[in-house]
C-alpha cells in the first residue's frame, strides 16, 4: 500500500483534530506549537498531492469506503491541489507571524481560542477546496466562516471588531443561505450531490426551471462570499479591525476560496457552455468586475488608514480575477487562477508588513508613517516590493498576472478591457505611490517623535520576507505558477469527468 | 434565593428530582438503542443536556455549575469530536479509508455497527456539552459569584 493514499483525508482530519486538542491543552505556547506542527504537516501533504496530480491525473478519495455518487468523495485535480498548497503556505507563514503579533492585540487567556479558531478555519478552507461533493462545500464553508467571524471578533478595538464580525456574519450567512438553497434546488432537479455526477445529470436537466433558480441562487451567494463589487460591504471593516495575523490569513485565502467554488460550480458542475453561453453569466459579471476594480481603486486612493486602503485594493483585485474568469476562455481562466495565486502571496505579505508597522507604531494611519524607510528599513522595503507587485511592475508576480490578464482580454478581442485594466493599474500606482512617498520622503510626524520605533522582531520579519521572496521568485520565474494554472484551466474547461 | 421562594418551588423541585434519573435513562436509551431504533447521538445529547438545563432552571444555574463545571464541558466538548475523528483515524490505521467502519471488527457488518456506535457516542458527548454551555452562556451570569456564596451560607 503506498504511503500517500490517505493524504487527502489526513489533510483535513489533522487540523480538525488539532483544534479540540488546543482547547484541551489550553496553553498559549503549546497550542501555537500544535498549530504550527499540524500546519507543517498540511503543507507537506498538499505539496505531495500537487506533485501527484501535476501531470494531469485526478485523485478521488472515497470517505468511509462508500463509492462516489452515494458517499462523499474528495476530488483533487491541479486546480484545487495548487490552491491547497497556497492556502497551507499562507496559513503557515501567518501562524509564525501571529506568535509575536497577537501579543499586542489579544488577551493572553484567549490565545488558545485564537489557535483553535485558526485551525478550524484552515480545516474549512482546505475542505471547501478538496471536496467533490456540493453539500460538503457548504458544510466546510460554514466551518471556515464561523471560525473566521470569531477570529475577527478577537480584534484589538473591541467594539469595532465585534461590529465588523457581526456585519460579516450577517452578509456571510445570507451568502451561505443562498448557496445552500441553490444546492438544494440542484439536488431536487438531479437527485445527486456529487459534483461530477451533478455535471452529468445537469446536461439533461438544462432547461428545467429548478436548475435555473438553483443557478441564480448559487451565483448570488458566491458573489457575496467573494465580495465582488456591489456586495463587498463586509470586507473593509473585517480587514481593518481583525487581528493583523487574521487579516493576513483572510486576505490571502477567504475570498480566493469563494472564487475557487465559483470556478468549480460554473465550469465543472454547470459547464461553461451553460453558465456563460446560455445563462450569460459573463455579461452580468464583466460589468460588475470592471466597475469593481475601477471604483475600488479610486476609493483606495482616498483612504487614510493603510489597512483600509489595502482592503479596498483587495476588492479591486477580486474585480480583476472576476474579469479574467468571465471571459470564459481557457486563457481567461488561467489568468484568473494565476492572479488568485500571486495576489494571495502579495496581499498576505503586505498585510503582514502593515501588521509589523502597526506593532511598532501603534497606529495604522498613513500620515503617521513618515520616514519609515529609515526607522524600519526591512519592513518598509518589504512593503514597497509588495506594493510594486500589486501595481504590476516587471520582475514581480503582479506583472505576470496582469500580463496574462491583458493577453487573455486581447485574445478574446476585448481591447477595451485590456485598456481599462491598464488604466486602473495607474490608480494602483497612485495609492501605493502615496504610501511610498510617506515612507521615504516625509519626516517623522510630531506625535510619533516620542514613540520608540525600531525594526520589527525577527519572528515577524522572517514570514514577511519569505512571502516577498516567493512572490518575487514567481515574478522572475513565472513558468511554475503559469504552467500549473494553464493545466488547471485546461482541465477545468475540458469537462474533466 | 430565600427560604420562602424555595418553599414556593418545592413541588417543582421534587418533581424535577424525581424525573432526573428517568430523563437520563431515556437519554441513554436513545443513545445506545439508536442503531436499532429511532434515535442517535444528537437527540440523546440534547435529552441528556436537558436534565442539566432543567436543574439549572429549577435550582439556579449556580448550583448546576457546581455539578457540571465549565471545565468539564470544555474538555468533554473536545473529547467528543476527538472520539469521532479518532474512529476515522483508527479505521485508517487498520487499512481502510477514513471513517470506513467495515475494517473495525472481524466482519464488515459488526465493524459498521461498532463504528456507528462509537461515532454516535462522540456526537452525543459533544452535543450534550455544547447544549449545557449554551445554556450557561445565555442564563444570567451577573450573579454568578453570588449564588455559590449563598449556598455556602446556607450550609
Amino acid at each position: 500500500m503506498p504511503y500517500n493514499i490517505h493524504f487527502p483525508a489526513l489533510l483535513i482530519v489533522l487540523p480538525l483534530m488539532a483544534a479540540p486538542l488546543c482547547v484541551i491543552v489550553r496553553h498559549s505556547f503549546f497550542s501555537w506549537l500544535i498549530a504550527v506542527v499540524v500546519n507543517i504537516c498540511v503543507v507537506l501533504f498538499s505539496v505531495s498531492l500537487l506533485l501527484q496530480v501535476i501531470d494531469g491525473d485526478v485523485i478521488r478519495y472515497t470517505l468511509g469506503g462508500w463509492a462516489a455518487p452515494t458517499g462523499i468523495e474528495y476530488y483533487i485535480d491541479t486546480l484545487n491541489a495548487v490552491l491547497m498548497v497556497v492556502i497551507s503556505i499562507i496559513s503557515f507563514f501567518s501562524l509564525i507571524y501571529s506568535k509575536a503579533s497577537i501579543q499586542a492585540e489579544i488577551a493572553p487567556q484567549r490565545y488558545y481560542l485564537f489557535y483553535t479558531g485558526w485551525l478550524l478555519c484552515l480545516t474549512g478552507l482546505l475542505g471547501i477546496v478538496i471536496t467533490g461533493d456540493a453539500f460538503n462545500v457548504f458544510v466546510f464553508l460554514e466551518i471556515s466562516s464561523l471560525s473566521m467571524y470569531m477570529l475577527i471578533a478577537l480584534g484589538k478595538e473591541r467594539k469595532q471588531a465585534l461590529l465588523a464580525a457581526f456585519r460579516y456574519l450577517i452578509m456571510g450567512s445570507v451568502g451561505a443561505s443562498f448557496i445552500l438553497l441553490g444546492i438544494g434546488f440542484l439536488y431536487a432537479a438531479t437527485g445527486t450531490l456529487n459534483m461530477s455526477d451533478l455535471a452529468l445529470h445537469l446536461v439533461d436537466a438544462d432547461q428545467s426551471r429548478t436548475v435555473i433558480v438553483g443557478f441564480s441562487f448559487i451565483t448570488v451567494g458566491l458573489l457575496i462570499k467573494s465580495a465582488i463589487f456591489p456586495v463587498y460591504s463586509w470586507l473593509p471593516n473585517a480587514y481593518q479591525y481583525a487581528p493583523s495575523a487574521v487579516t493576513a490569513f483572510l486576505a490571502g485565502t477567504a475570498t480566493k476560496v469563494s472564487l475557487y467554488v465559483f470556478l468549480r460550480f460554473f465550469f465543472h458542475v454547470f459547464g461553461s457552455e451553460y453558465s456563460f453561453a446560455e445563462m450569460l453569466l459573463g455579461k452580468i459579471l464583466m460589468p460588475l468586475a470592471i466597475v469593481g476594480f475601477f471604483a475600488m481603486s479610486i476609493v483606495a486612493i482616498f483612504q487614510t488608514d493603510i489597512r483600509r486602503l489595502l482592503a479596498y485594493s483587495s476588492i479591486a483585485q477580486i474585480g480583476y480575477m472576476f474579469a479574467a474568469v468571465s471571459m470564459a476562455t481557457e486563457a481567461g481562466v488561467a489568468a484568473g487562477v494565476i492572479h488568485i495565486i500571486n495576489h494571495a502571496f502579495i496581499k498576505t505579505a503586505l498585510f503582514i508588513a502593515v501588521g509589523c508597522i502597526a506593532y511598532r507604531l501603534g497606529s495604522s494611519r498613513i500620515a503617521d508613517m513618515g520616514n519609515l524607510i529609515a526607522l524600519m528599513p526591512w519592513t518598509a522595503s518589504a512593503f514597497i516590493i509588495g506594493g510594486l507587485s500589486l501595481i504590476g511592475v516587471p520582475l514581480t508576480a503582479g506583472f505576470v498576472s496582469k500580463w496574462y490578464l491583458v493577453t487573455a482580454a486581447i485574445d478574446s478581442g476585448w481591447w477595451s478591457i485590456a485598456i481599462m485594466v491598464l488604466l486602473s493599474s495607474l490608480m494602483a500606482i497612485m495609492y501605493i505611490g502615496k504610501i511610498i512617498e510617506v515612507f521615504c520622503f516625509r519626516k517623522t510626524t510630531e506625535n510619533m517623535k516620542g514613540a520608540d520605533v525600531k525594526e520589527a522582531p525577527l519572528f515577524m520579519l522572517i514570514p514577511l520576507w519569505a512571502l516577498i521572496i516567493i512572490s518575487v521568485y514567481t515574478g522572475i520565474n513565472g513558468s511554475i505558477v503559469v504552467g500549473t494554472a494553464e493545466l488547471a484551466a485546461s482541465q477545468l474547461m475540458g469537462g474533466m469527468l | 434565593m430565600n427560604k420562602q421562594l424555595e418553599q414556593r418551588h418545592r413541588v417543582v423541585q421534587v418533581i424535577t428530582k424525581f424525573l432526573t434519573p428517568m430523563i437520563l435513562l431515556f437519554a441513554f436509551y436513545v443513545q445506545f438503542h439508536g442503531d436499532f431504533g429511532p434515535g442517535g447521538g444528537f437527540q440523546a445529547g440534547v435529552i441528556f443536556a436537558s436534565v442539566f438545563i432543567l436543574h439549572g432552571l429549577i435550582f439556579g444555574e449556580g448550583r448546576t455549575r457546581l455539578v457540571v463545571t465549565p471545565n468539564i464541558l470544555r474538555i468533554s466538548m473536545s473529547l467528543g469530536l476527538l472520539l469521532y475523528a479518532g474512529t476515522g483515524v483508527v479505521s485508517l490505521l487498520l487499512g481502510g479509508n477514513f471513517l470506513d467502519y467495515s475494517v473495525l471488527a472481524s466482519d464488515a457488518v459488526s465493524g459498521q455497527h461498532w463504528g456507528i456506535f462509537v461515532v454516535e457516542l462522540g456526537v452525543g458527548i459533544t452535543v450534550a456539552a455544547v447544549m449545557i454551555s449554551l445554556f450557561y452562556c445565555f442564563s444570567s451570569n451577573r450573579f454568578l459569584d453570588r449564588i455559590p456564596f449563598k449556598i455556602q451560607e446556607e450550609e
